[in-house]
């Protein structure tokens, strides 16, 4: 066989070092996001909005600062006019990157529909340059008009008539909130257009972005009008704590998007139609089955044996990381109860002796089944919220929903002990049916966390919705085979028989 | 050289592609042949590391599909079904973009981009925005760009189907030289003349699997028989027919002509020509009945849905 005399393309080696990668992928990156933000600026779609936005908008809005500021001054509300100003600087930041939903949007999903992704994914691009190229180029051009904006706007009020002196740490964090709401914008456009195989249908799921931005913007404005600290050299501390969960929110959206945003998910799926039926159906034969494809449980020991706890072995890290989050939450409760002004007024004697007869009421049988009916039901009600809540939470909701219990468990402990009481019956009281209990609820947390969460990293070889029906499967399966016999169990030993105990141990 | 075995793709429970096993050596042209939705795409996606097969293996370039899917994208060109150009772009920008993004440098890449321009009649059009090219014209481009880092392997999905015919000609040309400078290709087409003229190998897909594969000489063989050859002579002859039925079976005659099939036509037609000229027939022309890629498609597709038809077909 002839040998060839191709020239190839220089290519990364392993044999480089993180620095210069990082360098081969950043390069690579910016070929492509200098190529589409040029494209950008060619489509006068794109630039007269961002033209207007950075040079006549900031004007409009300093010219309305200065009305109402006057405005309000005339009935001696001045606070309210200093506050506006600020507030029209984010709005002022904020319009421009609203376009960056259009752009990404527009490079994700219209590059999809107009067929010129498969060349691009042809090359040796990784998907993570891909990736960050993408993002980069759909925010480059917003947050530039934006900044512009934004400084344009400080310009006019700064050198202006009103001489208006900002804070500077509220300045910076509105350049830093806008910053994270344009990131959180694309990198939630890179998840809705890398599922979709139209703009249309894009821009229908966009409202699932915008929808939560503009709630979000209206808090803020109301916290930069409201917060006792709007004056602060800090900052205002509620924007920080919204900057903190923003970036959360990003590093997430990150994950999911990095992905997701591959070559056989960008050829191979969509969601423009959801066939919920043929996906009901899929689920629930995995539920009834053994395993991922469905494989039929010979008897309910084997579907025992090989379904649910091949779902629980499944779960094994999710399960690690509830129990480190429940400990730290127990902790958290502990730490809490020592503060002087949370403390609880225990009794001061450090006895305990009239408990018992408190207890003795709680003992007849219909006190009993009603407390039984309430426990299974207050129960069941947060696990089911906290797996409801990780689906649209990427799995944070089942970490702060059910280990909110365990704060407060701490807490109460760290009182008993801060009183000088004897905890053994605090501990028989949790202890008893905590037994069934709590890795009952641990479970159940980690199989809410791990629904939420598996869309942020699919295991290998399995597509975001392949590997979320299955983690819904692997849910339900554990519910049906654990947590609800559990949690009935539970309720009953908490009801009839917890009651009884704490009462011997504390001698009644 | 590309090396495929067993590669077969499945989307949740559809399979597209069933145990696909292809060799094409280098400097050869395999076309790839079938309907649409065959699994035509998919392999071809497969063969690029674009999609991840659910089983089997393929090395292209000798890089593994699998294992090394960035060297095997770096080693060969693409033409999609869609050539996908940026339209707001000129040509000259697009080809050096694709240029940065196989990491050429600025030289090569401008003297490639030239290069191929003008070799497929493009040069004119180099400042032009690509919106403004007509559709053969983005087919030629489309293809400047799969060729423009060098590769040792093209894979082409239609490569000629937007072309007038002179630009069609052109690509082809351009292939038979490539294919001389131990390129390796892998052509999908629907154009059956294209295919018999181009490939060295052909292989027949159908629902996600490779029915027929072989020369075309294999496989006029093996899905429409023997060659055929006509003789046709200057006046009409009596009892000829019986005359040489020792040495051919005649499928077909006329007053002056006959058609028979063999299978050695390099042993029976002198002994048929002594035969006939001994009998005082003159001859004006003895010729094979040309089988085209068509005849062969069809006959496959036939058999193909016979064998389906009997519950043979395990696609």
């Amino acid at each position: 066989m002839a040998t060839t005399t191709v020239n190839t393309p220089t290519m990364r080696t392993e044999a480089l070092g993180w620095w210069a990668n990082l360098r081969w992928t950043m390069g690579n990156a910016l070929i492509i996001t200098r190529r589409e933000v040029r494209d950008s600026f060619r489509d006068w779609r794109i630039i007269a909005p961002i033209v207007i936005l950075t040079f006549l908008f900031p004007f409009l809005a300093q010219f309305v600062a200065g009305q109402f500021v006057e405005f309000v001054a005339g009935y001696g509300a001045e606070l309210i006019g200093e506050r506006t100003i600020p507030f029209l600087l984010m709005i002022v930041g904020f319009f421009p990157i609203s376009i960056s939903l259009v752009i990404a949007l527009e490079t994700f999903v219209g590059e999809k529909e107009r067929r010129s992704l498969e060349p691009l994914l042809s090359t040796p691009l990784t998907n993570t340059e891909l990736y960050i190229g993408k993002t980069l180029s759909a925010m480059i051009p917003p947050l530039v008009s934006s900044f512009g904006g934004m400084a344009v706007y400080l310009g006019s009020l700064v050198f202006g008539d009103l001489a208006w002196r900002p804070q500077p740490m509220l300045v910076a964090q509105i350049v830093i909130l806008t910053t994270v709401q344009a990131l959180v914008m694309v990198t939630g456009a890179v998840v809705v257009s890398s599922q979709t195989t139209s703009t249309r249908a894009a821009n229908l799921l966009a409202s699932f972005i915008i929808i939560p931005m503009t709630l979000l913007i209206q808090g803020e404005s109301a916290i930069m009008f409201l917060a006792p600290d709007a004056e602060s050299p800090a900052g205002i501390g509620a924007l920080w704590a919204i900057i903190v969960g923003m970036v959360v929110v990003v590093i997430l959206l990150l994950r999911v998007g990095n992905s997701i945003f591959n070559r056989e998910e960008l050829l191979g799926r969509t969601i423009d139609s959801l066939n919920i039926r043929a996906t009901v159906r899929r689920v629930w034969r995995q539920v009834r089955g053994v395993d991922a494809t469905g494989a039929p449980a010979r008897s309910l020991l084997d579907w025992y044996r090989r379904g649910v706890l091949g779902s629980v072995a499944r779960l094994r890290p999710a399960i690690l990381v509830t129990i480190g989050v429940f400990l730290l939450a127990l902790v958290a409760g502990v730490i809490v109860g020592q503060r002087e002004e949370w403390r609880l007024p225990l009794i001061a004697t450090g006895s305990v002796s009239d408990m018992p007869i408190n207890l003795s009421q709680y003992l007849d049988i219909s006190t009993q089944t009603g407390s039984f009916r309430f426990i299974l039901w207050q129960n069941g009600r947060i696990l089911l919220a906290a797996a409801l809540l990780s689906m649209f939470t990427f799995g944070v909701a089942a970490l702060v929903l059910t280990p909110a219990v365990y704060v407060v468990l701490g807490y109460l402990f760290s009182q008993v002990m801060i009183a000088g009481l004897n905890p053994a019956f605090l501990v028989a009281g949790v202890l008893t049916h905590g037994v069934i209990e709590i890795p009952v609820i641990v479970l159940a947390t980690a199989a809410a966390f791990h629904l939420g969460s598996v869309v942020t990293k699919p295991p290998r070889g399995l597509t975001v919705g392949q590997a979320w029906t299955a983690a819904l499967a692997d849910t339900i399966r554990i519910a049906i085979g654990l947590v609800i016999p559990g949690l009935i169990l539970a309720a009953a030993i908490e009801a009839y028989i917890t009651p009884r105990v704490v009462m011997a141990v504390l001698g009644g | 050289m590309i090396e495929a075995v067993e590669l077969t793709k499945c989307f949740d429970e559809f399979l597209a592609v069933d145990r696909v096993s292809l060799t094409i050596p280098t400097g050869s042209v395999l076309a790839l042949l079938g309907p649409n939705g065959a699994g035509k795409t998919t392999t071809v996606r497969m063969l690029t590391s674009i999609l991840a097969p659910t089983s089997g293996w393929a090395r292209v370039a000798g890089y593994s599909v699998i294992e090394q899917p960035a060297q095997v994208r770096a080693h060969v060109g693409v033409l999609t079904e869609q050539h996908g150009l940026y339209e707001r772009m000129k040509a000259v920008e697009y080809l050096d973009f694709f240029g940065r993004v196989y990491r050429l440098d600025a030289t090569e890449r401008r003297r490639r981009a030239l290069n191929l321009m003008e070799r497929f009649g493009l040069t004119s059009a180099l400042d032009k925005r690509l919106g403004e090219y007509s559709k053969g014209m983005k087919q030629k481009l489309a293809l400047v760009r799969a060729m423009l880092h060098n590769p040792p392997v093209l894979l082409l999905d239609e490569p000629t189907s937007a072309m007038d015919p002179l630009s069609a000609k052109l690509v082809r040309d351009a292939i038979i030289e490539l294919q001389r400078d131990e390129r390796t290709f892998l052509i999908t087409t629907h154009n059956l003349t294209e295919a018999q003229s181009l490939a060295d190998d052909i292989a027949i897909i159908r629902n996600g699997r490779i029915v027929a594969h072989g020369s075309f000489d294999e496989l006029a063989r093996q899905f429409v028989g023997d060659p055929v050859m006509e003789l046709r002579t200057a006046a009409p002859f009596n009892g000829l027919v019986k005359d040489i039925a020792d040495l051919v079976t005649v499928e077909d005659a006329g007053d002056t002509w006959i058609r028979y099939r063999v299978p050695d036509p390099t042993v029976t037609n002198p002994a048929l020509l002594r035969r006939v000229a001994g009998l005082g027939v003159d001859v004006v022309t003895l010729a094979p009945v040309s089988q085209t890629l068509e005849d062969i498609y069809l006959q496959v597709v036939k058999e193909d849905e016979g064998g389906a038809a009997n519950g043979n077909y395990n696609g």
